[in-house]
């Protein structure tokens, strides 16, 4: 008995200086890189962005609203066609809204409630999407029967499915999840094609780069990181720390070279891939509430970022001043994507409804 | 009629926490989940609130409490909504009274200030009364009280006969479902109404009276009335999160939950990738960002009237509808193609067009290598080991019909993954098409900018083009 309990004491003394040791070691890194870093940060970016003419008002307004959800809205996400918006709810059901029209043109019922994700395919011809089931289903756009008779199965992880998008193709699908991986499937086979291993928290949001290959990625997650991924080669190639609470949204700005998160400490920041950190915070002490999800417009100045408070605020990006708030949802808001050609804007909110902005 | 009583100062202290016997939430259920998880996101969000409020609990700088003298009788401990939006807008960096408002009525929905005679969690900027809810009933208890707790306040109200106290209509219905659900045990839940009750009426009056409104916003937060928003509803995602917990060493940052050791090594591992990474000054990147603003500035719809009416400002679809006219390609299109041959390459006609001078120039191959690569990229797994041959034939093998120019590097890499043992995979040849990419973006992609052939299109469009509305929104 007391032999074997004085190995186990001189273990957990043991493991217990490793640990010490390690904590010293990330720190001790850490100041090394803040230091390196502040080498480099000779000016801010508002103080660049001083010569541009200030943005005061932008002529944007509620144009339509999508009525049809029996409860909360999880996500949406645009067409390829610029009209067309498919989202998931709660209430487990998938719907394809011509959003001009405001028609509700098909509706699919899981077989479970909570669809947490959504995406089109690029052709327009297929939808993926899953939540709490932790699959990724795909379905056909066809007739309301064929979807569901036709619908498969492609990947499944082990805990739910936080966000799913198309890689540049519609025969894969890249996901994340709650089991703090993201994963690349092949539709046609279901086939893992590679598995993302690095996020301590859950997966919250990914973004594919704008880039020409395709082969890059972004991630955001409840360890308060966002991650750059090599798809080729399952590895993480930049990290950025900074946020407070979880990362809830993560997308690249336009020119591909920096990203913005979205957390739950309330903030947005804008992270520059080139000089490797953060560039800018966007945050107000009046803004208590998380942030759910953001986008930008096409040239990157506007940063639109969807708040638990029921708001929908607008970044001047370069500037770092918040342009203005756009009130009408009535419950916390989801999801917020501007359009693929950049005329408008769509928000989902837990109060059922999809709006579209323009 | 209405005045102003000195009970200024102790109304703004919140009464004494109600001992469980008098309220219908038995502290045995007060139970805080998970021994309530310091840094979960709705705790996060509660903290800042009580920081507010107990700003706004100040004794002089926070906002002025008082005892209303109404007629015959007295109203405790209230304060008015234009002096709450008054007092926000003086203290925080809110824009104006919508946000004020807004404010005040997210303030209101959490249940941290409610009107004194309303149901619905809102706030008016008018002299509507408003009164503080006691830090005993604040969401950040993590209350989850129970249906038969409900029952029971439910029942105790149906046995004060005042007024203000009268069920409203939804409460009834509730009530009646209630007594249905628990049937079998509506005495017990009858005797402990009737208990509270009792002890109720020996307090005093105006004390009551704060008690009883406090007691009806707690469950005005709990069970709303139909048509208001259940604030006390967690995001599921956030309720099932692993991540991110507390245990953090504060600086090290992330969460140190499921793997300690392993965790700290892959932060480590990070954090020195970062330190080997050669990057710009911050002011290089931010030029980058404000030079690629100045270039898409008039194509970024929020901030530059397009050529045509926007559809969802209009109701008019001749925008789309011109755009799939592939007769009329506007200049701003044209013009947007010089960006960058990913621009050019983005849009159809643009990508046609260069096909078009590279067939002129007899070097075409480049371009369909790299589509031809980016196209077997996209392939379904299954015909993945086919293109590739396909592709290692058409342009890179020795005797290939149509060799594309790659140092011979980068023909050696695509030869070893198309070989590789374990099968090649669909990113096999990246280092030459990335090769290829860049050879064409610095040799026929400029030279195609400057060619007459482009200049003759750009010009071609801007004659079909009125002038193009000026900026709006944007101040001088």
């Amino acid at each position: 008995m007391s032999e074997a309990a004085v190995p186990a004491s001189n273990a957990n003394a043991n493991a217990t200086e490793k640990m010490a040791s390690l904590v010293r070691e990330a720190e001790n890194l850490k100041t090394k890189l803040e230091e390196e870093r502040q080498k480099l940060n000779d000016v801010n970016l508002s103080n660049i962005a001083e010569r541009l003419e200030q943005i005061a008002y932008v002529n944007i307004k509620p144009r339509k609203v999508l009525k049809g959800h029996q409860a909360k809205v999880l996500c949406t996400d645009w067409s390829p066609d610029k009209r067309h918006i498919i989202s998931s709810s709660q209430d487990g059901r998938l719907i394809i809204w011509d959003a001009f029209t405001t028609n509700k043109e098909h509706a699919v019922t899981m077989p479970t409630t909570w669809i947490m994700a959504c995406a089109y395919a690029p052709s327009g011809n297929f939808v993926a999407c899953g939540g709490l089931d932790n699959k990724v289903t795909v379905y056909p756009i066809t007739s309301d029967e064929e979807m569901a008779a036709k619908k498969r199965t492609v990947g499944t992880h082990t805990s739910y499915m936080s966000c799913c998008i198309y890689p540049n193709s519609d025969q894969q699908i890249l996901t994340g999840s709650g089991d703090s991986t993201c994963a690349l499937w092949d539709v046609e086979s279901g086939q893992l094609l590679q598995s993302f291993h690095g996020h301590s928290g859950d997966v919250m949001a990914i973004d594919l780069a704008p880039n020409e290959t395709g082969n890059t990625f972004v991630s955001g997650s409840c360890d308060r990181m966002a991650f750059i991924w090599d798809m080729r080669s399952g590895h993480v190639v930049q990290s950025f720390e900074g946020h407070q609470s979880d990362v809830n949204s993560v997308k690249f700005h336009p020119c591909g070279d920096a990203i913005a998160t979205g957390s739950d400490d309330s903030s947005c920041r804008l992270y520059d891939m080139r000089a490797d950190r953060e560039v800018a915070v966007f945050a107000k002490e009046s803004i208590i509430f998380g942030v759910n999800s953001v986008d930008f417009s096409v040239s990157g100045r506007l940063l639109f970022a969807g708040y638990n408070d029921y708001t929908v605020n607008l970044w001047d990006t370069l500037k770092s001043e918040r342009v203005c708030l756009l009130y009408g949802h009535e419950n916390k808001v989801s999801c917020v994507q501007v359009s693929p050609d950049g005329t408008a804007l769509s928000t989902g909110s837990w109060d059922y409804t999809i709006r579209v902005w323009a | 009629m209405i005045s102003q009583s000195a009970a200024g100062q102790s109304a703004a202290q919140p009464p004494q926490p109600p001992t469980a016997t008098a309220l219908a939430v038995p502290s045995a259920s007060h139970h805080q989940r998970g021994g309530k998880n310091e840094d979960a996101p709705n705790i996060l969000v509660y903290k800042k609130m009580e920081a507010i409020i107990e700003k706004m609990q100040a004794e002089s700088t926070g906002v002025a409490v008082r005892t209303v003298k109404a007629f015959m009788s007295k109203v405790p401990s209230v304060f008015t909504g234009a002096d709450l939006v008054a007092w926000i807008l003086k203290n925080f960096d809110v824009e104006d009274v919508t946000e004020a408002l807004h404010f005040a009525h997210l303030l209101s929905s959490h249940g941290y200030i409610f009107p004194i005679d309303d149901h619905a969690l809102t706030v008016k900027n008018d002299g509507t009364f408003y009164r503080f809810q006691t830090p005993y009933f604040w969401p950040s208890n993590c209350w989850e009280p129970e249906n038969t707790d409900y029952a029971v306040y439910l029942c105790k109200r149906t046995m004060q006969n005042k007024t203000r106290l009268e069920l409203a209509d939804y409460e009834a219905e509730n009530l009646a479902k209630l007594q249905k659900m628990f049937s079998r045990k509506w005495e017990f839940i009858f005797m402990q109404a009737e208990s509270q009750s009792k002890v109720a009426k020996k307090r005093d009056k105006l004390e009551r009276k704060v008690l009883d409104s406090q007691e009806r916003a707690f469950w005005d937060v709990h069970r709303p009335m139909p048509g208001c928003v259940n604030t006390t509803e967690i995001d599921i995602k956030k309720a099932y999160r692993r991540g991110g917990s507390s245990h953090g060493t504060g600086s090290a940052g992330a969460s140190l939950a499921k793997n300690p050791v392993e965790q700290l090594t892959r932060i480590i591992a990070l954090r020195k990738q970062k330190l080997e990474r050669r990057t710009i000054k911050v002011s290089k990147a931010a030029e980058a960002l404000v030079a690629y603003y100045d270039q898409y500035n008039e194509f970024d719809y929020f901030i530059t009237s397009p050529e045509l009416p926007n559809p969802w400002q209009t109701d008019s679809t001749e925008m789309w509808d011109t755009e799939k006219n592939s007769k009329e390609v506007p200049v701003r299109r044209v013009k947007r193609w010089a960006f960058s041959l990913r621009e050019l390459l983005n849009d159809a006609i643009g990508r046609e067009q260069f096909t078009k001078f590279l067939e002129k120039e007899y070097s075409g191959e480049n371009l369909k290598f790299w589509e031809s690569v980016q196209e077997m990229k996209a392939l379904p797994q299954s015909e993945i080991k086919e293109a590739i041959q396909k592709i290692w034939q058409e342009f890179l093998a020795p005797e290939a019909p149509c060799p594309v120019n790659v140092d011979s590097k980068s023909v050696e890499l695509a030869r070893e993954a198309v070989n590789s043992p374990s099968g090649p995979n669909r990113w096999c040849f990246d280092v030459a098409a990335s090769h290829v990419y860049h050879l064409m973006k610095s040799d026929s992609y400029s030279r195609y900018l400057r060619s007459d052939m482009y200049k003759d299109y750009l010009n071609c469009s801007r004659k079909k083009i009125k002038s193009i509305p000026n900026l709006f929104g944007v101040k001088r």
